[in-house]
């Protein structure tokens, strides 16, 4: 697991299911404050496939081995965590597994529980660009992270991610129906962050993680979509710093 | 020769205009277009059509099933298998195929074929297929195993009906505690198994690995000719020798008494805009997973409209290419022989109309094939030495070496 950058507490990054751009601002801005971890998840962005993984607690309890492999990562309450979309479902389960061992958990647009009303969009029957696209509020930032025609090899790329995610979360889709009654247990403080306009995850399923976690407030931002993290950067890892900085 | 006929059982009944205007008329084409109505007379129409391949002297019915979709009325080939089981006494029931990996339980299908089987006395011929992309989708299973899926659910499938119960199955996608069902096919050492497919390379070397025939689905010549070269390299490196009792083709042909009249109902084998599948939705007929790791390209920039489907081709070309024929029998048949001659299959499968082609044409287009098409085509057969795996008594595959027979026989 190598440092993506920045030199001050750990801090862990989990990306969504279609992966990371390059050098992604808010990593960037998260440096600013963190030593940040951002690894490729097994079989995501050209790390190796494992053909074996089945589940998302699967991919949760690798993350959890790769931490206590780092001398940066391995003492409990030291590793602030933060899982966007798809990778805060992955962090939720890594929480439930270890209800002490982080020093904060942030689910932006967190996957992994199901919608009571909603439903969390099937990207199966959403083109690699349409479901992408879905998740921006503003396109203008598409067009900017991703060109607004995303070369073929992003394509190529996205498919491979999602073939990823169909092998570990295909059914039920993208969410666990044990998970609701594991997060009860989390001691660790959690703020959940939602974009205003995410229409990938329906908003109630961030009321429902501050609800079920024990210790756990939403946070709701402006004018982003379901990828706070690529429309707001800055604004973001502020919010992450500071939460972190409470006392 | 083995003669097949087969239909799509097309739903002709939907509006058309509905489909076009919601820009595919599959998996999400809702089913309110659908006619119960309309639908009850269809398959009573098409029950009547195998009936009379039957009586005008066709091998064999060749069935298959697809799901959420006009084009094919079919959810389940083992329901019409079972129908002509006891509504016909001698064509074959060629089941091309049953889609395994949609399967949850394959001893259940075991049990199903095994009773066709049986009710049939002997008549089946088990093909199995990994199911369209859509399907997955229509079906809820993950089309990222679908390959691993269909060849365990085979693996099971055969091992059900080869070795003695009870056993226990512990696979990666199947766990069955106790296999031991009390319904065995009639055949021994077990129903034949062919495999159609259109374009995965995979599966033509997979069947030929098994010695099972494979059934190219209205190829292009040129590409049917690559497939046997494959097929037959495959083959050779198996310890066989490939050959006409190993190559099926499925031929869209339709004839009438007049050219115009041929021509104007072939044009309906374009109904569904030249698709098999439907007027397809790029992204649900190739989910992610499901195709060949060698096409990703070719899908992914399919899928967001860069590229022209990889399946498809206009009607004149098809027509170019043989991939459709039409016209009197006088006319057909020449087409015919060059098929034969130049990619020399011994199982040939007639899909003889499509879409809105009426009752009475179809019933003609049935009596014509059956006497002037196919006795010509036995003769072409007889001299271009195209034997069908029955009348060259072939293997059912590499691990079973005899030919199938009714036990009892």
């Amino acid at each position: 697991m190598n440092r993506y950058g920045g030199d001050g507490p750990p801090a862990l990054v989990l990306h969504h299911d279609i992966g990371a751009p390059e050098r992604p601002a808010f990593y960037d801005a998260l440096a600013r404050h963190f030593t940040v971890f951002a690894p490729a998840h097994p079989g995501y962005d050209g790390s190796p496939r494992p053909h074996w993984m089945r589940s998302v607690r699967d991919m949760a309890v690798v993350y959890q081995g790769l931490l206590a492999q780092q001398p940066a990562t391995r003492e409990p309450g030291t590793v602030t965590l933060i899982g966007l979309g798809f990778g805060g479902w992955i962090a939720a389960e890594m929480a439930t597994m270890a209800p002490r061992a982080f020093r904060r958990l942030v689910l932006v647009g967190a996957m992994g529980l199901k919608p009571e009303r909603g439903e969390i969009v099937d990207q199966a029957l959403l083109s690699y660009i349409d479901y992408v696209r879905r998740g921006f509020a503003d396109q203008t930032v598409f067009d900017r992270v991703f060109g607004p025609e995303p070369p073929t090899s992003r394509l190529e790329q996205w498919d491979l991610n999602r073939e990823m995610t169909f092998r570990i979360a295909w059914k039920p889709y993208m969410y666990s129906p044990t998970l609701p009654h594991l997060l009860g247990a989390v001691a660790t403080p959690t703020l959940i962050v939602w974009g205003a306009g995410d229409h990938i995850v329906p908003r109630e399923c961030g009321e429902r993680y501050a609800k079920s976690l024990a210790n756990a407030r939403l946070q709701i931002v402006d004018d982003a979509g379901h990828f706070v993290d690529m429309e707001k950067p800055d604004e973001l890892a502020s919010v992450v710093w500071h939460f972190v900085s409470e006392v | 020769m083995h003669l097949m006929y087969f239909t799509e059982q097309p739903m002709s009944a939907y509006p058309a205009q509905a489909g076009l205007d919601f820009g595919a008329t599959a998996l999400m084409f809702s089913n309110k277009y659908f006619d119960p109505v309309a639908g009850s007379r269809l398959y009573n129409e098409y029950l009547e059509h195998y009936r009379l391949a039957e009586e005008v002297g066709f091998d064999g019915i060749m069935l298959n099933e697809h799901h959420n979709a006009p084009f094919c009325m079919q959810a389940k080939c083992n329901v019409f298998a079972s129908i002509l089981a006891a509504t016909t006494t001698r064509v074959k029931l060629v089941l091309l195929g049953n889609p395994l990996p949609l399967a949850d339980n394959p001893v259940r299908l075991a049990e199903e074929l095994a009773m066709i089987d049986m009710i049939s006395r002997g008549r089946l011929v088990s093909g199995f297929v990994r199911g369209g992309g859509q399907e997955q989708l229509a079906t809820g299973v993950n089309p990222a195993y679908n390959r691993e899926r269909f060849e365990e659910a085979h693996e099971l499938i055969v091992k059900t009906w080869t070795e003695q119960g009870p056993f226990r199955w512990e696979g990666t996608h199947y766990q069955h505690r106790v296999v031991n069902p009390w319904a065995l096919p009639l055949q021994k050492p077990h129903p034949r198994v062919w495999i159609p497919g259109v374009l995965s390379k995979e599966t033509i070397v997979w069947a030929a690995k098994k010695r099972y025939p494979y059934i190219a689905l209205s190829t292009a010549i040129d590409a049917t000719k690559k497939i046997w070269e494959l097929y037959d390299r495959v083959a050779a490196e198996t310890g066989y020798q490939g050959g006409p009792e190993y190559r099926g083709y499925l031929q869209r042909c339709h004839v009438a008494e007049t050219e115009e009249k041929a021509m104007e109902n072939a044009r309906q084998f374009m109904w569904m805009q030249g698709e098999f599948t439907g007027l397809a939705h790029p992204v649900w007929s190739s989910p992610s997973g499901y195709f060949s790791p060698a096409m990703r390209t070719a899908f992914v920039e399919f899928a967001v409209g860069r590229r022209s489907n990889p399946r498809g081709a206009a009607f004149e070309d098809q027509i170019r290419d043989q991939q459709i024929i039409a016209g009197t029998p006088k006319t057909v048949i020449p087409k015919l022989r060059r098929l034969l001659e130049e990619t020399r299959p011994s199982i040939l499968g007639f899909w003889a109309s499509d879409g809105f082609v009426s009752n009475a044409d179809t019933q003609t287009c049935i009596r014509l094939l059956g006497q002037e098409v196919l006795p010509a085509l036995r003769d072409m057969g007889k001299e271009l030495g195209l034997w069908s795996p029955f009348e060259a008594n072939a293997p059912v595959s590499l691990a079973q070496p005899e030919p199938a027979r009714p036990a009892g026989t």
